[in-house]
C-alpha cells in the first residue's frame, strides 16, 4: 500500500530546499487548503449526481439523461443556473447574521471534511483528539442553521431552525455515546491511530454485538444530523417551503445545499472510518493469501468505496421511510437511543475489560 | 503544524463562500421591484414579527441536551485509558453512569420528554 507520508515528506523537503521555512510552511499550507476545497466540490458534486440517481432509481425513473452523457453534465449545469441566479435582498432582515450564516455552514462542514483519512498520510487535519475535534467541529454547523433562520425574519425560517436546533443538539448525543462505545474498544481518539490498528480486522467484527448496534445508532443520529428525509422537519417542504433557506436565493441557498450533501458525506466518512476500518482493507486473520490480494486494492478505492456505500444506505433509508413529526422525533432520541446508548456503553466497556473482544 | 492547517482551512473556507458570493453577485442581473424585498410566507403579508418568544420545549431539551454533553466531556478522556485502568475504571464509571441515568429517570418521570 503506498504510504502518502513518504510523498508529503518529499514535498516539504523540496519546499524547504529552494525557500525559507516561514515561506515554505504557508506555500504548504495554500496547497493543502486548496487540495482540500478541491476535494470537498468534487464529492459534493459527486453526491448530488448520485443522490439523483438513485433516488430516481428507487422511484423506477431514469434521472438526469440529457445534459451530457447520462446527465453527467447536469450538476455542472445546474451550478452555473444558481450562479447567475439574482441575490434578493430582504428587507426585514438582519443584514450580517444573514450574510453570516452560510460561512459557518460551509467552515464547520469543510474542517470536519479534511479530518477524513483517505488513505494512509492522506489526511490534512490530524489531532490527537481527532474525533473528539470532529463532533466538535461539526456541532458549530447547528450554529449557522438557527443564525440563518432567525435572522431571515421568516417565520417558515424561525420554526425550521428552531426544530433543527432541538432536532440536531439531541441526536448529537446518541452519536457522541456511540463514538465513544468505540473509543473506549479502541483506546485512541486519533484518526491516523483508529485506521492504523484496523489494519487486523474492522471494529464492527471485532466489537461484535455492542459495535453493531453502536452503528446502527449511529447511522439512525447520523441522518437526523444532516437534517434528511425521515428527519427533514426542519425543511419539510410540504409544510414549511423550505425551512431555514426560504430566503435564500440563488448561490445563498447553494452554499447550505452544497453543505447539507457534504455533511451526509462526512457522517459516512466518519462511519466510515470508526466501525468499518476507514482505508483498511478487508482482513480476515488466518488467510494470507486473501489478506495479501487485497492490500493491492489502494486505500483510497477503500475509503471512498467504504463511504459511497454508507451514503447509499442513507439514501436507500431516506427514499423508503415517511417523515416523523417532531414529537416522535424528540421521543425515539431521548426514550429510545439515549437510554439504549448508556446500556450499550456499559456492555462495551464490560466487554472490553473482561477481554470478550477479538 | 495541525493548528496551522487548521488556521489555513478556516482561511480557504472563508475565502470560498466570500469568493463565490463576490462573483455571484457581479454576474447576475439586478431589477427592482418593491415586492421583492417582502418576507416570501407564499403570498400572504406578513402579519406582525416574527422575532418573540418562542416555545419554551425547545429550551428545556437544550438543557437536557447540556447536562448529557458535559457527560461526554468527561467520559472521552476516561475511554482512551479503559483498557489500561480495567476494572477500577468500569466500577469507577459505573457510579458516575447511574447518577446520569438517575437524572434522565427523573426528567422521565417529571414528564420533561413529553412534547406540549
Amino acid at each position: 500500500m503506498i504510504d502518502f507520508n513518504t510523498i508529503v515528506t518529499a514535498i516539504d523537503s523540496f519546499l524547504e530546499s529552494v525557500m525559507p521555512h516561514q515561506l515554505a510552511i504557508v506555500v504548504e499550507c495554500i496547497l493543502a487548503a486548496v487540495c482540500a476545497l478541491v476535494a470537498y466540490l468534487s464529492f459534493a458534486i459527486l453526491m448530488i449526481y448520485m443522490e439523483r440517481k438513485v433516488c430516481a432509481s428507487f422511484q423506477c425513473r431514469l434521472g438526469p439523461t440529457r445534459v451530457g452523457k447520462w446527465g453527467l453534465l447536469q450538476v455542472f449545469s445546474d451550478v452555473f443556473k444558481m450562479l447567475i441566479k439574482e441575490i434578493i435582498e430582504i428587507k426585514n432582515s438582519d443584514r450580517i447574521l444573514y450574510n453570516l450564516a452560510p460561512f459557518l455552514v460551509v467552515m464547520s462542514s469543510l474542517i470536519t471534511f479534511s479530518c477524513l483519512p483517505f488513505a494512509r498520510g492522506l489526511q490534512v487535519l490530524d489531532f490527537n483528539i481527532g474525533i473528539f475535534f470532529i463532533m466538535a467541529a461539526s456541532s458549530f454547523g447547528i450554529l449557522g442553521i438557527l443564525l440563518a433562520g432567525w435572522s431571515s425574519n421568516n417565520k417558515f425560517s424561525m420554526i425550521g431552525a428552531m426544530r433543527s436546533g432541538g432536532q440536531m443538539i439531541s441526536y448529537e448525543l446518541s452519536m457522541g455515546l456511540s463514538i465513544l462505545t468505540l473509543v473506549v474498544l479502541s483506546g485512541t481518539m486519533q484518526i491516523s491511530e483508529l485506521t492504523e490498528i484496523q489494519t487486523k480486522g474492522w471494529f464492527i467484527f471485532r466489537g461484535h454485538i455492542p459495535a453493531i448496534i453502536a452503528f446502527i445508532i449511529y447511522i439512525i443520529a447520523g441522518n437526523a444530523e444532516t437534517n434528511r428525509a425521515p428527519f427533514d422537519l426542519p425543511e419539510a417542504e410540504s409544510e414549511l417551503t423550505a425551512g431555514f433557506h426560504t430566503e435564500y436565493s440563488g448561490m445563498g441557498f447553494g452554499l447550505f445545499y452544497v453543505a447539507e450533501f457534504m455533511n451526509m458525506f462526512i457522517i459516512a466518512g466518519i462511519a466510515s472510518t470508526i466501525f468499518l476500518g476507514g482505508w483498511a482493507p478487508f482482513y480476515i486473520s488466518g488467510l494470507d493469501t486473501f489478506n495479501h490480494i487485497m492490500c493491492y486494492i489502494p486505500g483510497c478505492v477503500w475509503f471512498i468505496g467504504k463511504t459511497l456505500f454508507v451514503v447509499w444506505v442513507l439514501m436507500w433509508i431516506r427514499w423508503t421511510f415517511p417523515r416523523l413529526r417532531i414529537d416522535q422525533v424528540l421521543v425515539l432520541e431521548w426514550k429510545y437511543l439515549v437510554p439504549i446508548g448508556l446500556l450499550n456503553l456499559l456492555i462495551m466497556t464490560i466487554c472490553v475489560v473482561m477481554g470478550w473482544t477479538f | 503544524m495541525n493548528l496551522v492547517m487548521l488556521f489555513a482551512i478556516v482561511i480557504a473556507s472563508i475565502a470560498f463562500v466570500a469568493m463565490v458570493m463576490i462573483i455571484t453577485r457581479w454576474i447576475s442581473p439586478r431589477t427592482f421591484n418593491r415586492q421583492k424585498g417582502e418576507t416570501y410566507e407564499c403570498g400572504i403579508p406578513t402579519q406582525g414579527s416574527t422575532w418573540i418568544h418562542f416555545k419554551a420545549g425547545y429550551y428545556l431539551f437544550a438543557i437536557l441536551f447540556l447536562m448529557f454533553d458535559i457527560e461526554a466531556v468527561f467520559l472521552f478522556p476516561w475511554a482512551t485509558i479503559v483498557q489500561e485502568l480495567g476494572m477500577k475504571a468500569l466500577v469507577g464509571v459505573l457510579f458516575f453512569l447511574s447518577f446520569l441515568i438517575l437524572g434522565l429517570a427523573y426528567a422521565w418521570r417529571k414528564n420533561a420528554l413529553e412534547w406540549k
